[in-house]
């Protein structure tokens, strides 16, 4: 091939998102010796931010990438608890049963997905709280809960106080990476494009062949999961299980928060938002009513102002891709070399489109 | 066991009062408003506030609260919702349950936690009862209460199909862009039947808290009874409102009698089981539970 005929290169990354991702590996490196260095109290925090990280990053996969907005995911968080109390009772070891807890908060998900994935927007996102506050009500029936008095994970303290924190936050910091890894490789692969379709148009994605439905559901269930790890992992956190805490809505009021600060659709706006949520919720967190009343005005100003969110908008701007998930085309030489129209062109993954 | 029949049924008078004004905003303007119950909770502490501060009975209070209501309905529709419906279909829903998180806080920071009712102020009302035949007693208020909502629901009707404002707001739901066309302003359309929802909700906070006590939280429950009777009575007309208020009141009176906290189960559980049969019912082409005009709804 002459160079008179140059090809537009495709690519998957840039310089930055090179340097990016040798600096998530260096992160999560230090983020693994930390325990070594920090205070308890400095762990706990961490391990509460790993625990927002995950909570943002899969509501943002499910509204986000599958367009599914649900007012009603505390019930994964709270199941993913309760389920972790009901096998630790059983006799398993209470660090096995807060992942045994978490798969079967996944597995629960999928029959409630086929049921739940047919409605649509609003009707979605309350049929969810519908949920959540049904399933709030038969966990109090259990009588190991003991209604809203509660119960806790009693098993977890065979283990002394220092050894509990650091397995709890090594936990979740492996649970964290891991999810964000798998959540990555599937926006990258070729369920991404699909994803991708659909939060930029779904009847569009349909009539072009992909499988809306399917894809939704997968989205789906890897939230539920995901956010089961989380409830589990509060519940080691904080040994006391309450059902109204755990089913309470202002987790998903958490989650939206974080990711519409965040940016929501993009991979790191979810991260970024869990962030400027934990140093929020640490310097104001005090203030108690106004610290949520804050929280909830801010979901409105930056739904009404800046849809995008931060992230969104600093990529937007700026172009700046630090975890790719989806294509960019380099034209080499001259740019007004004319892309042929047979090819189906890939787009840059900016988000021009608003979800349909 | 009648007994507990009418008095399910006459609760079913407040679930439509509560639930009209959401499938009304809806079937308008395709919002589902998640501040819907919190501003129903809104309206009862402000005629708490006006009973206890300044001893304005909660009947003649309504006159004070109901045009407040009104005025917040045109100033949502204006100032948040119109901008945030531009943004897609998923953001107005985000946007009112932020505002949602805004009032119950400011409610608590306000009033505090305490459960608060209206019945203290409104007399005998309150446990007065007639004595129909077969020893059945039934609540004055209680009547009142279903009474209003057959007006209410009777005179919406009435508005819709017979007024030249109803009809243009009936036209603006259909399709705004050709509504605009033959010189209906959709925006004054939809600020002012987002008033006319208000109104409702105002008219059912005011039922919430004479029948019933409620505090700062209150408004979550609300919004999911109205959205449950709104899916359960669903195609139609706002009859269906009516219908769908009484069978989910009926289900938590049955669920009450199996369970002591059957009460709110029977209600949630009436609503999926209705909602699995009209899916499956009617197959993957169903476009939307409440009200919606033919139109495709994408």
């Amino acid at each position: 091939m002459s160079a008179a005929s140059p090809s537009p290169i495709i690519e998957r990354g840039t310089a930055t998102s090179r340097i990016a991702a040798i600096a998530v590996v260096i992160i999560i490196a230090l983020l693994a010796t930390a325990p070594q260095f920090l205070s308890a109290g400095a762990v706990d925090r961490m391990t509460a931010l790993f625990i927002y990280v995950i909570l943002a990053a899969m509501w943002n996969a499910l509204a986000g990438f599958g367009g599914l907005v649900s007012v009603g995911q505390q019930v994964f968080f709270g199941l993913g608890a309760y389920f972790a109390i009901r096998l630790a009772d059983a006799g398993l070891n209470p660090f096995a049963s807060l992942f045994v807890s978490a798969v079967i908060v996944g597995i629960v998900s999928w029959p409630l997905s086929l049921f739940m994935l047919r409605l649509r927007n609003g009707e979605f996102a309350i049929g969810m709280w519908v949920i959540a506050a049904l399933t709030h009500l038969l966990v109090n029936l259990d009588r190991l809960v003991q209604g809203e008095t509660g119960t806790s994970l009693i098993s977890l303290n065979v283990y002394d106080a220092g050894t509990r924190r650091t397995v709890i936050y090594w936990l979740a910091l492996a649970s964290m990476t891991a999810l964000l890894a798998i959540l990555f490789g599937l926006l990258r692969g070729s369920t991404g494009a699909a994803i991708r379709a659909i939060r930029d148009n779904e009847d569009a994605a349909a009539s072009v062949g992909v499988r809306v439905t399917g894809t939704k559901r997968l989205l789906f269930v890897l939230a539920a999961l995901g956010i089961g790890i989380a409830g589990a992992l509060w519940l080691a956190t904080s040994i006391t299980f309450q059902p109204k805490t755990y089913f309470n809505v202002q987790w998903t009021a958490y989650m939206i928060f974080m990711v519409l600060v965040g940016g929501i659709g993009t991979f790191e706006g979810a991260i970024l938002g869990a962030l400027v949520f934990f140093l929020i919720e640490t310097w104001f967190g005090g203030t108690g009513v106004w610290y949520l009343v804050g929280l909830g005005a801010t979901a409105v100003l930056f739904s009404l102002f800046l849809p995008r969110g931060l992230w969104g908008t600093v990529e937007e701007r700026f172009g700046l891709h630090l975890l790719p998930v989806g294509y960019r085309v380099r034209l080499p030489g001259n740019p007004a070399t004319a892309l042929g129209d047979d090819a189906p062109l890939p787009r840059q993954t900016t988000q021009h489109q608003e979800k349909a | 066991m009648s007994n507990q029949i009418i008095q399910g049924i006459l609760l079913g008078g407040y679930y439509a009062l509560i639930a009209c004004g959401l499938s009304f905003m809806f079937s308008v303007m395709r919002i589902i408003n998640l501040a819907h119950g919190s501003l129903a909770v809104f309206a009862a502490f402000a005629l708490w506030w006006l009973a206890s501060r300044f001893h304005i009975s909660p009947f003649v209070g309504l006159l004070i609260v109901l045009p407040l209501m009104a005025a917040i309905g045109w100033a949502l529709q204006r100032f948040l919702l119109e901008r945030s419906a531009r943004g897609g279909a998923l953001l107005p829903i985000l946007t009112t349950f932020g505002l949602a998180i805004v009032i119950d806080n400011m409610l608590f920071e306000q009033f505090g936690a305490d459960t608060r009712s209206l019945a203290p102020y409104i007399g005998s009302l309150s446990y007065d009862s007639w004595e129909w035949p077969g020893s059945i007693y039934v609540g004055k208020l209680a009547v009142i209460m279903f009474a209003s909502a057959v007006i209410l629901l009777g005179g919406l009707q009435l508005f819709l199909t017979r007024t030249r404002l109803g009809r243009s707001i009936r036209a603006t739901s259909e399709d705004p862009d050709t509504a605009g066309l033959v010189g209906v302003d959709a925006r004054r359309a939809n600020a002012i039947a987002a008033a006319i929802a208000m109104v409702t909700v105002g008219l059912a906070g005011a039922f919430l808290g004479m029948r019933a006590t409620f505090d700062p939280y209150a408004g979550a429950p609300q919004l999911l009874f109205a959205f449950e009777a709104a899916v359960i009575g669903g195609a139609g007309s706002l009859w269906g409102t009516l219908i769908g208020g009484i069978v989910l009141a009926l289900a938590q009176t049955l669920g009450a009698q199996v369970h002591p906290q059957g009460f709110l189960i029977g209600g949630h559980a009436i609503f999926l089981i209705v909602l699995f049969v009209r899916l499956s019912a009617s197959g993957l082409g169903l476009r939307g539970l409440l009200r919606l005009p033919s139109r495709s709804a994408s």
